[in-house]
């Protein structure tokens, strides 16, 4: 830890922080559309071009779609692309979410998660997010605004790797990390510029076996996102899956080298366990949640209750190894979900971690508590119910209520 | 050397190298790959292209083979002009960082009527309001022809579709065709024009002189399909020089607002003996057959009116009488 470089602290809110980290990541195209509560991030940046403080063309587009796409046709022209959106923005993104990942272009979107729409909602949840769980994207969610801005600079080190080259989703809570000023520590220009580098063109090989640079170039003409059918489509597919298995090491990397740059390393960079090692009892969370359920973990700890917590830093690519390996020995285990899968038996990260632990050998209960949608407060005392509800599965050894709603008038 | 000054001869035409090869896939007949070929002989330097979900990607881009001998990016049936503006961005900041050479790389975003006037229409007028610097190139075959010839807003009056066929109680589209390049002029575009592969020569000055403009410009080009039309694949040419002679298409150019008829349709301004009835150019398409039928006299006669009055509006913007 003795050759941590020096750091300046600033205050930020977490959209401030992930337009400075944007900023500072060198980014060649903006193309964004406002959306609370994602627009601080637009207007912050907006405000570096018009002071001339950054080097970005910044293209106001028409529309979240349109903003994809541009997003989108600058990074397989060669740019470093960076967009934000939050809830219906990018439920409208959808469609091009996939023409982004299928045509590998390493766009960077901050997310600031927010509920979707009917009934209307600005604030919190990851519905929208968790909706484009199989869009092929990287997605990841900060716990604070320092992670969302040290995970922006990550994101395109990680999105960029010539291993990868998928784009990369970060996920800051809405307003509840969005629009909260917090103390964030930043690196200098230059150590961010250093640490990612100017973005690399890996090379292809075309018909005529010659290496051309995977990118539009009217020296090597290239035939970008063409139509494949029965006899090609499903082999571009299966590639993507091995670029999402090659993810889940950048990740790690990236995050081991960023710490030992900062001194700030988010778990194993997939996974953030806290308290888990001689753990029974565990709940699983993600984004600003784990902030409060730390807090209960150390309180239960002081009562002698051997209590745990997992973040689920990473969602895609699911980090099922460390997820197996990080709960091994926890009895019952509480997994956290800030949206739903309506008619699906529970929510989208209990779907995982269930499937996950199907095949171990602990065979833990588990169950899930649907929390927060549309920015419903939740108290440290309801979260603490979690822990109180596992170890009374432990002590009767039976689920009564496998999904449950915390805070919810019923 | 600007659009004016170049001077070219159809040998010169047909020794510059293709940017749009053959072996595609497009069926006999089809005008927008004619289309398409001349706009990409008249490219004046390094060219990207990018071009909406339609007949004309689809055709072209079959992996693993390509038509294109130039960058060449397909994203979504609405994206054509948010494309362009990407690119547009991307080449404009990495030239200026000097990660890409300093010279100029022009920008075609292409689109059939589909991605034109209905789907693509808020992309390409939000591009055109922020003033990128693109060309963007409707070729009209005036339907959802990729998808099996469903009626768009590019679709004339009357003509049958499967989505507007000519049945018992309804006589194909009864909507009007959208006046779209009026619409793109509206947005107080530099350079806007129409035009018809049967006037090549006009066709290929117009793109040049679009790619020339240093902002958005917009060329509305006509392009039969046989295949959608009911017509013979040997007469599409035809039908695009009889749309302008009938006065259905005319073509014209407006250079910032101020409209001007190009001389194929100058000449009927001025002989207005010599303009044809529009049935010359319906006849013959097995979309317009039902208005052939005595019940539908009516909508014949409709199509005529419309069409004049259109002409007659036109003929004034051009400040002619």
């Amino acid at each position: 830890m003795a050759n941590i470089i020096k750091q300046k602290m600033m205050a930020l809110a977490g959209d401030q922080a992930v337009a400075y980290a944007a900023k500072q990541s060198d980014v060649d195209v903006v193309a964004a559309y406002p959306i609370t509560p994602q627009t601080i991030i637009v207007e912050k940046f907006s405000e570096y071009v018009a002071n001339g403080e950054v080097e970005t063309e910044f293209v106001c587009t028409e529309s979240e779609h349109s903003a994809m796409s541009a997003s989108l046709a600058a990074s397989v022209t060669g740019a470093r692309a960076f967009t934000a959106t939050a809830s219906a923005g990018l439920a409208l993104m959808h469609e091009m979410l996939f023409v982004t990942s299928g045509c590998r272009a390493p766009v960077v979107m901050a997310i600031a998660n927010r509920a979707l729409s009917a009934p209307l909602n600005i604030h919190g949840d990851h519905s929208d997010s968790m909706a484009q769980r199989d869009s092929g994207w990287i997605q990841m969610y900060a716990e604070n605004s320092q992670e969302a801005y040290d995970s922006i600079i990550q994101a395109f080190k990680i999105g960029e790797d010539s291993n990868v080259l998928l784009p990369v989703m970060v996920g800051l809570d809405g307003f509840t990390l969005s629009h909260t000023l917090e103390n964030v520590e930043t690196l200098s220009d230059e150590v961010v510029q250093q640490f990612i580098g100017i973005r690399k063109i890996p090379n292809v090989l075309t018909h005529e076996d010659k290496q051309s640079p995977f990118r539009l170039d009217p020296k090597n003409p290239m035939t970008m996102g063409p139509i494949a059918l029965q006899n090609y489509y499903f082999e571009f597919k299966r590639q993507q899956e091995e670029a999402m298995k090659n993810a889940l090491e950048a990740i790690q990397d990236v995050n081991k080298n960023y710490g030992d740059l900062t001194g700030r390393k988010y778990g194993n960079g997939l996974v953030d366990a806290y308290n888990l090692k001689d753990a029974e009892v565990a709940a699983i969370c993600l984004g600003s949640t784990a902030g409060t359920m730390k807090t209960i973990v150390d309180k239960l700890r002081k009562e002698g209750i051997k209590a745990g917590l997992l973040r689920i830093r990473t969602f895609r690519p699911f980090p099922s190894k460390a997820i197996k390996s990080a709960l091994r020995n926890v009895k019952a285990i509480a997994v956290m979900d800030k949206s739903m899968s309506f008619g699906g038996n529970g929510g989208p990260a209990y779907h995982e971690i269930r499937h996950v632990l199907y095949d171990s050998e602990s065979k833990p209960f588990i169950v899930n508590y649907i929390y927060g949608l549309g920015g419903r407060d939740t108290s440290p005392t309801q979260l603490r119910t979690i822990y109180d509800d596992l170890q009374q599965i432990l002590k009767n050894q039976t689920i009564e209520e496998p999904i449950k709603y915390l805070g919810l008038r019923e | 050397m600007t659009a004016k000054e170049w001077k070219f001869t159809s040998k010169d035409i047909a020794n510059k190298p293709d940017l749009f090869l053959s072996g595609h896939r497009a069926c006999a007949g089809c005008a927008p790959a004619t289309v398409l070929k001349l706009v990409m002989k008249a490219t004046r330097g390094p060219t990207i292209v990018t071009e909406a979900t339609g007949c004309m990607e689809v055709v072209s881009s079959i992996y693993p083979y390509t038509s294109w001998a130039t960058p060449w990016l397909h994203t979504a049936f609405e994206t054509a002009a948010a494309n362009a503006s990407g690119i547009e961005a991307a080449l404009k900041i990495m030239k200026k960082k000097g990660r890409i050479s300093k010279e100029h790389v022009d920008v075609i975003a292409i689109a059939g009527d589909g991605g034109t006037f209905d789907i693509g229409l808020q992309a390409l007028s939000g591009a055109v309001e922020r003033g990128h610097d693109f060309l963007f190139l409707l070729y009209d075959n005036e339907a959802y022809m990729n998808t099996g010839i469903q009626r768009s807003g590019g679709t004339p009056h009357g003509a049958a579709t499967t989505t507007s066929p000519a049945g018992r109680a309804v006589p194909g589209k009864l909507e009007y065709k959208k006046p779209l390049a009026d619409i793109m002029i509206a947005h107080d575009m530099e350079y806007v024009a129409t035009a018809s592969p049967y006037y090549w020569r006009d066709l290929i000055t117009k793109v040049r002189k679009g790619l020339e403009v240093e902002g958005p410009a917009f060329l509305h080009v006509f392009a039969p399909c046989p295949r959608g039309w009911r017509s013979n694949p040997a007469k599409s040419i035809e039908y695009s020089k009889l749309a302008v002679e009938t006065c259905v298409f005319p073509v014209w150019e407006a250079v910032n607002g101020e409209y001007k008829l190009s001389i194929p349709s100058k000449v009927l301004s001025l002989a207005p003996q010599r303009k044809k009835p529009v049935s010359d150019y319906l006849k013959g398409q097995g979309r317009f057959r039902h208005m052939f039928k005595p019940e539908n006299k009516a909508l014949l006669e409709e199509v005529q009116r419309i069409t004049d009055k259109r002409w007659q509006k036109l003929l004034k913007k051009c400040n002619l009488p």
